[in-house]
């Protein structure tokens, strides 16, 4: 008994821990996923954090020795953005066709997504520091907490919205899509994957990769321009409306 | 019959383990390139205070640097790994809610709400201009 007790403390105060429990716990979410055919609810980022979440509130375990190990696996999204220009060249010559339609389409998704937001929250009263933390929430997390932190939003808040943002679209875009009759032949698989990286960053454009490799490749394509464009245009908007 | 090719198969594929593990070692200059690129945009954004985040500078520069076919050969496995398993790295973050639960206490329904319908408008949005602008081209 006293050696289960010993090992438990060694396991849960070390670094391990975390890492471990969050490549276990994704791989056995993400093949329960493949599976149900990629069914939206059974979305593999939902079900892993909710499952590790609660592992954490049962044990008592505090979510900064958690992380002590799972930094390991969120340091990546730095290197992974970068790795974005790679899907980029790849289709640079589509790029070239279509920059213009695309470019426009990113701007009007990702203006909609932030006014309705900004509007929305206004009008329910929510205060300025959350509404601020909210404007770049269609960008991947570590982006949205730089950006939020330069306009006057609370970081950890934007990488909270950015993260629920993500789930969000990537559960619901399929019924969004089917309501609005958007195909699914090329180019419509083309459509739902460039709003998915637009609306619903890394957590969207994974959604689109696992359905469709098109899609996947318009949403990784969306996921760059948007953080390109929000993180260029979103400090100087509020600047200016400031 | 099919049972003794995939024998040989193996055999040649295992007897020539080189080019693989080329291919293991180019993977991993792939992952030293992301890395320098990003790390050279983070120091950038830190001494110029700059509004772009870092990674997305290093972006830029993976960008212009996948003109040489070295660095092409050497990002293409590491970026094509990172990028299927994207969503493994947004657990730790999406764990981390559990510690912000305290501003859906008192905005929990509207802050849902705000964010359920604002995604909703990005993603009908995008995609509508998009079939549009596609149509009329």
């Amino acid at each position: 008994m006293l050696d289960f007790v010993e090992l438990w403390v060694y396991l849960t105060t070390g670094p391990l821990f975390g890492l471990t429990s969050t490549v276990i716990v994704y791989v056995l979410a993400q093949a329960i996923y493949s599976q149900l055919n990629h069914a939206p609810w059974a979305n593999p980022v939902l079900w892993s954090v909710l499952f590790i979440a609660s592992i954490l509130l049962l044990t008592g375990i505090q979510y900064p020795v958690y992380f002590a190990g799972a930094q390991f696996i969120h340091v990546l999204l730095g290197p992974a953005v970068v790795a974005l220009a790679w899907p980029l060249w790849q289709r640079r010559a589509a790029l070239k066709n279509a920059w213009r339609e695309l470019l426009f389409a990113a701007l009007a998704g990702g203006a909609a997504a932030i006014a309705s937001a900004f509007i929305l929250g206004k009008l329910l009263g929510l205060p300025m520091t959350v509404l601020l933390s909210m404007v770049p929430k269609s960008v991947t997390a570590p982006v949205a907490m730089g950006v939020a932190q330069q306009i006057g939003g609370i970081p950890a808040l934007a990488a909270v919205f950015a993260v629920l943002t993500g789930l969000i679209g990537a559960i619901s875009a399929k019924y969004i899509f089917d309501f609005f009759g958007i195909k699914t032949d090329p180019l419509g698989w083309s459509q739902r994957g460039f709003a998915l990286g637009t609306a619903a960053h890394g957590i969207g454009a994974a959604r689109a990769l696992q359905v469709n490799a098109d899609a996947g490749a318009y949403a990784a394509l969306a996921l760059a321009v948007q953080v390109l464009l929000a993180s260029i245009l979103i400090p100087i908007g509020v600047q200016i409306l400031r | 019959m099919k049972a003794d090719e995939r024998h040989t198969q193996q055999v040649s594929s295992t007897s020539t383990t080189a080019p693989s593990n080329a291919g293991s070692m180019l993977a991993l200059r792939g992952f030293a390139w992301l890395l320098a690129l990003q790390t050279i945009g983070e120091l950038l954004v830190r001494q110029f205070e700059l509004t772009v985040p870092g990674p997305v500078l290093g972006m830029l520069f993976l960008l212009v640097a996948l003109r040489w076919r070295a660095v092409q050969t050497a990002v293409s496995s590491c970026a094509e790994f990172l990028l299927t398993h994207l969503s493994l790295l947004f657990v730790p973050v999406g764990v981390g809610v559990m510690t912000h639960l305290g501003i859906f206490d008192t905005y929990g329904w509207r802050i849902a709400l705000v964010l359920v319908l604002s995604t909703w408008a990005g993603l009908s949005v995008t995609a509508l201009v998009l079939r549009w602008l596609q149509k009329t081209k």
